[in-house]
């Protein structure tokens, strides 16, 4: 139970908000939650409606509001290229199809093993530095820039060897 | 432009070290306003400096501050929610100019009489937000975040707050909403923010690039900010410069800038020995402009943009090189928007839904020459009818579109 396990951090979290605002500490521990399952499971959503005393619905609705959030279980890593129109410009989104090619998956699709899913997503403020993505997974979010399909297949294959080890 | 006011970090190496912020004048500002101004002081330079909001709408910032609430608590949000296809400004100032940043969301916390500022950060930036969490902890360190600072009354809090992923959340009334932990939807206004905010309380929300600008108004003084710029739209501005250009990102400039000078001075113009098409001088959120002579001569202000059809926003220049078919362009929007429309307003839910469905038919080439005209029915359909500026966005890209580019679009529905 996150409740038990994370007490000090969550403690944390709802002292950042004023007195009888604890709503506002959903979206923090949706992300604690995320981290802690994976995904967004029903009961995900029943502990921290339970530790904010709120109906799970008025938490659940949230999840398909905000794209980084996550119902479903997916890949270990989510690949999330910006195929955006600055991206685009630059060519995003032949980078895109070019590493589902390699990657043997389409568009939203996780590969067999569980590790990766790939997908499209909407501007991420690296427009310069495109073609570009980001990797989201439960440790958190990282961004890659500059990319090649060459150095972004190198990346890939180090995010599905990390959790073959793993 | 030699000098920064808001990415000093390309003259000052190493300036998101506290040590070096310090050495080069860092908080000896907000130290000395906490000391020896009043709140009224900082608002009237502020105000007197003609500092218009960076995020896109050009609200005057101490013009906004001096319609605080009396009510206490007060709050101050930061808008640090940058999703404006072809933004990435507040983000190298977060990252390379961190201090200058915070000093700025200090003093406005000041200004407006606020013990807490919310920093509301988009989730993908979760790096950055983990960096700025440290730096705002080394403050505390220091005494420039905390209770009773440097002996006054004043006690100060900074809290990051993480987004995920609503590109909604980066208009005001939504973001308030978002942090307030509920789905990041418009409200109705008024009231307004300043009055009925965060918490249902006064708050004043300002960008990034807006605060990281107040420090220095206030050491240097109104009339120093004025020698940048022009009379209405005084200061620099980051222009976020992307898409089929030589060599694309961040350039300060003053504002009135014209648009030639940042294409081909800065930029280095169009790669590939290919020609200007359009440039979208807003992101997604601004009607697409043909790249005329006038236009290019055009001053990159918040008046002088709008006098050849669209607006200065956020800055974020996209260039669209000759070889770009415009309809294409339009269907990458549309489909922006119909992503990120949050569902409140039905013209704008539905809208963006029917303006993509047409769009997607003219892109594949399975459209017929009525669908152009029925594409831009459902745009003015759309406009005027929204809460938020969400659905003005999305269906004037749409209009401006298909009028100024209209061979484009006939093109794509002759040649199927």
């Amino acid at each position: 139970m996150l409740a038990d396990k994370y007490r000090e951090r969550i403690d944390g979290i709802l002292a950042k908000y004023p007195e009888g605002h604890r709503r506002a500490a959903i979206m923090p521990l949706l992300y604690m939650a995320q981290h802690e399952y994976g995904h967004l499971s029903r009961q995900a959503v029943n502990e921290v409606a339970g530790i904010l005393d709120l109906d799970p619905t008025e938490v659940g609705k949230l999840i398909r509001f905000y794209t980084l959030f996550h119902d479903e279980p997916g890949g270990r890593s989510r690949v999330q290229i910006c195929t955006d129109l600055p991206c685009a410009l630059r060519g995003a989104e032949h980078f895109a199809e070019a590493l589902c090619e390699n990657v043997g998956v389409r568009l939203g699709e996780t590969t067999e093993d569980g590790a990766l899913t790939i997908e499209a997503v909407m501007c991420l403020a690296g427009c310069d530095r495109a073609p570009m993505f980001q990797v989201q997974d439960s440790e958190g979010i990282h961004y890659h820039e500059n990319q090649t399909v060459e150095s972004a297949m190198e990346i890939i294959e180090g995010l599905r060897g990390q959790t073959a080890d793993g | 432009m030699a000098e920064h006011i808001v990415l000093r970090h390309r003259d000052i190496p190493d300036i998101d070290q506290l040590e070096v912020y310090l050495k080069h004048g860092g908080f000896e500002t907000f130290t000395d306003v906490v000391k020896n101004k009043s709140p009224q002081e900082i608002i009237d330079v502020v105000k007197a400096s003609g500092l218009r909001g960076r995020g896109g709408a050009g609200f005057p910032t101490g013009l906004k501050w001096s319609f605080l609430g009396k009510a206490k608590p007060r709050y101050v949000a930061v808008n640090a929610d940058e999703s404006e296809p072809g933004t990435f400004k507040d983000r190298e100032i977060m990252e390379r100019n961190p201090f200058q940043f915070l000093e700025g969301v200090a003093i406005c916390c000041y200004a407006a009489e606020a013990n807490h500022a919310y920093i509301y950060m988009r989730g993908e930036f979760w790096d950055n937000a983990t960096r700025i969490e440290e730096h705002i902890q080394q403050l505390y360190d220091r005494g420039f975040l905390g209770k009773g600072l440097f002996g006054s009354d004043v006690d100060l809090d900074f809290h990051v707050h993480l987004g995920a992923g609503a590109y909604i959340c980066g208009e005001e009334s939504a973001l308030l909403e978002s942090l307030e932990g509920k789905l990041g939807m418009p409200r109705l206004r008024p009231p307004f923010p300043t009055v009925n905010g965060l918490f249902s309380a006064p708050t004043v929300i300002n960008n990034v690039e807006t605060l990281t600008n107040v420090p220095l108004i206030v050491a240097q003084g109104s009339d120093w900010y004025r020698s940048f710029g022009t009379e209405k739209s005084p200061g620099t501005k980051v222009f976020c410069l992307s898409g089929n250009i030589a060599r694309p990102g961040n350039y300060e400039l003053p504002l009135g800038t014209p648009f030639r000078e940042l294409i081909f001075e800065h930029g280095g113009g169009i790669p590939d020995g290919k020609q200007l098409k359009a440039i979208l001088p807003a992101g997604a959120s601004a009607p697409i402009l043909m790249a005329t002579d006038e236009v290019l001569d055009t001053k990159m202000d918040y008046e002088s943009v709008p006098n050849v059809g669209s607006q200065l926003g956020s800055a974020s220049v996209i260039i669209i090189d000759d070889s770009v078919d415009i309809s294409w362009v339009e269907y990458k929007i549309s489909n922006f928007f119909k992503h990120e429309s949050c569902g409140k307003c039905t013209p704008c839910r539905e809208g963006t839904y029917w303006m993509l469905q047409i769009l997607e038919r003219i892109h594949e080439g399975t459209a017929t020459p009525d669908d152009i005209d029925l594409l831009d029915s459902v745009a003015q359909g759309v406009q005027g009818k929204c809460l938020c500026a969400l659905g003005e966005f999305a269906s004037g890209a749409v209009v401006a579109g298909v009028e100024r580019f209209r061979s484009d679009f006939d093109l794509k529905v002759a040649s199927r």
